[in-house]
């Protein structure tokens, strides 16, 4: 049997390595991705809690369902935005999205 | 050390490896293509946790939805940034620095936690009990009202997404 | 257990059990042995298979044609697809200049494999399956995102503009499609009350043609769009697209989407049996299992047959018409029979038949709004762009030499 543990730690270095794609990528579909990458290593970690912690109820089961549905969300409008601003600004560059900028 | 325990760690090893590809990878298609392979990966660790419903909605929404749209995004916005010039800015040893950071703590955090090798419940014959989880959803005193907001919510991200990306109408 | 000749394959399975675990290997290891060898030998008579549908498909279209079909090597011309097969061997790999090699290379393999995934959840007899799972039909769904994301790789990895804009309207179509399909096996879920295939077709004591022909209709128009065949062929139309996605392979690898093509139709038509007209079930299956194979095998043809007439007889829909067909048509239509089947089978649940004749009806009057609105649209007049002329007449400003 695998010891919670590992799911726990597979997780967190998920989390981060999605994390770093976040914070240093400059291409805005590549924070995306890192942004996915970040949502899948909770649902690990909130599958694993589920099964080791709460097995035969399902409220865990719920609450990855729920991220399901706003990752799905999350994608479909952060794509719609990058197309947009690709529309009118002609750069997907994180650091050349600085309109409010003073 | 069993023979799950050795699936486990292939597969989180070429989840991990491909997901350090998606951030590293320099042209922006390949990393959308080891993102396919991170989101299987996680398939694969949602099948090693016995949540067969889970592992097959991961490969659905994700790889049959998410990263296709995310390909397609690729490919309408290649032209701007070709896939020449650093695909990291300027402070990416900072924002290294704060993941390694992060990762020291939680596993810092996790190790002192008195949970930590708990031994998984038994869950009843036949895998996760889908009819329960579908009653917990609809049902008024379980989670019938997450459930109604999360619906209403993918239909403000559909209507959304539709009016932003769309085609600007012609005055 | 039953007797070997009642259930041949699960006797070989035990006997094959007893003899390794006599070689002293842990019962895991056998279980791994066991299944490998299931898959592998499920995937490569899927794969043979498909050999004498290529025959059977090229004879049948012939006749639709008013012409033979092959008839020159071996009787009938039966030994024909292996004389291609040859051929397609000894074919040299072209890899195009600039193309990504992995997505190049991994498309073929991904394209066959999706459909083949499909094989491992469906009940060949009542004991006979890959794997009793009980999430099989979300399966089903999710072998469909893959077949996408081959088509996808493919158009992307071959650096060329028709094999790109391939990918770009099979990527439109066949989520698109997804839509539909999705919902339409949603109705079998609830008149079986699970997800598991085997299940669905233990519950069909009424094939759920009879109780569902709308979502029958509505899954099998959306399939044959996702195996993207005519008339949903957009996807490689030859005469716009060269090739579509498919432009840049050669030799095997031409090969396997082939192969993918034709192994989906024929998945489709197994499906389609399987979910809507009682799988295996059939007189006596229950106590010889082996009578189930017989039965799904006819049931499938009569379906193949079906969507082979479907290829041969329609010509290919326009974008937008299909994108119309979908959205305007199947997917409204897929959502109404939804709920309109959830209301009337759920009081009906003690009274089987009561229940099968109100479904019946439900559907038949949804059949009938649906289709006497789309008709309307259909039949209005289109605009007159020009006055038709005979081709044969000579117009008078065309001055054409005439020949003394």
């Amino acid at each position: 049997m695998i010891p919670l543990a590992w799911y726990l730690i597979f997780a967190a270095m998920l989390f981060c390595v999605g994390l770093f794609g976040v914070l240093a990528r400059r291409n805005a579909v590549a924070i995306l991705m890192g942004i996915e990458l970040m949502l899948n290593a909770v649902n690990v970690n909130l599958l694993a809690f589920w099964r080791y912690l709460w097995a035969p109820k399902v409220d865990g089961q719920v609450f990855v369902s729920i991220v399901l549905i706003a990752a799905a969300a999350e994608a479909v409008v952060g794509l719609a935005l990058i197309i947009s601003a690709y529309r009118r600004r002609n750069t997907i560059a994180a650091e050349d999205m600085d309109m409010l900028k003073g | 050390m069993s023979a799950l325990q050795i699936i486990f760690l292939v597969i989180g090893a070429l989840t991990l490896a491909s997901a350090v590809m998606v951030v590293t990878a320099r042209k922006i298609m390949h990393a959308a293509l080891w993102l396919v392979l991170a989101l299987g990966g996680v398939a694969a660790v949602f099948a090693t946790l016995e949540a067969s419903f889970f592992a097959v909605m991961q490969v659905v929404v994700y790889i049959g939805a998410i990263a296709i749209l995310i390909i397609f995004a690729v490919m309408l916005t290649r032209k701007v940034m070709e896939d020449t010039g650093p695909q990291v800015n300027r402070s990416w040893p900072w924002a290294l620095l704060a993941c390694l950071g992060v990762l020291a703590g939680l596993v810092y955090l996790l190790s002192n936690w008195g949970g930590f090798l708990t031994a998984a419940r038994a869950i009843p014959e036949g895998g996760e009990n889908l009819v329960q989880f579908g009653q917990a959803l609809t049902s008024p005193s379980g989670f019938v009202v997450p459930f109604e907001v999360a619906s209403i919510l993918l239909v403000a991200a559909l209507v959304g997404a539709i009016y932003v990306a769309g085609e600007p109408r012609e005055k | 257990m039953l007797p070997w000749y009642q259930d041949p394959v699960n006797f070989i399975a035990a006997w094959l059990r007893t003899v390794l675990s006599g070689w002293g290997l842990a019962p895991g290891a056998v279980d791994f042995i066991l299944t490998f060898l299931g898959a592998g030998i499920t995937a490569l008579l899927g794969m043979l298979w498909v050999i004498f549908l290529i025959w059977y498909e090229r004879k049948l279209i012939g006749r639709i044609q008013d012409r033979f079909g092959p008839n020159r090597v071996g009787p009938w011309g039966i030994f024909q697809p292996f004389a291609d097969m040859l051929k397609i061997f000894v074919k040299e790999y072209i890899t195009p200049a600039g193309a990504d090699r992995v997505p190049y290379n991994l498309a073929p393999i991904l394209s066959v494999a999706s459909v083949l995934l499909i094989w491992a959840v469906i009940p060949f007899t009542m004991t006979i399956m890959g794997v009793n799972l009980n999430v099989g039909l979300l399966l089903i769904i999710a072998s469909g995102g893959l077949s996408v994301l081959a088509v996808l790789l493919a158009g992307w990895g071959s650096n060329n503009k028709f094999a790109m804009l391939g990918g770009f309207r099979a990527v439109a179509q066949l989520i698109s499609y997804e839509v539909p399909m999705v919902v339409s096996l949603l109705i079998p879920v609830i008149l079986s009350g699970s997800l598991g295939v085997n299940d669905i077709v233990k519950a069909q004591n009424i094939p759920f043609l009879v109780t569902a022909p709308v979502a029958a209709l509505i899954f099998f128009i959306s399939s044959v769009a996702e195996s993207g065949r005519s008339p949903f062929d957009l996807v490689e139309a030859e005469s716009e697209l060269v090739a579509g996605f498919n432009t840049e392979y050669s030799g095997l690898k031409f090969g396997m989407f082939y192969v993918a093509e034709f192994l989906h139709a024929f998945t489709i038509s197994l499906l389609f049996s399987t979910l809507f007209l009682g799988g295996w079930r059939g007189p006596f299956a229950e106590q010889y299992p082996l009578l189930g194979f017989l039965y799904l095998g006819i049931k499938t043809f009569v379906v193949y047959f079906v969507v082979i007439l479907f290829r041969g007889s329609l010509p290919r829909f326009r974008i937008d018409q299909m994108m119309d067909l979908n959205w305007k048509l199947l997917t409204p239509m897929a959502l109404v029979s939804l709920i309109i089947t959830a209301l009337v089978a759920q009081p009906l649940v003690s009274l089987p038949w009561v229940q099968a004749a109100a479904l019946f009806a439900a559907n038949a009057a949804i059949l009938i709004i649906f289709m006497g609105w789309a008709g309307r649209k259909v039949s209005r007049k289109r605009p007159i762009v020009g006055r038709p002329r005979p081709l044969a007449v000579p117009h008078p400003d065309d001055h054409m030499p005439v020949e003394p």
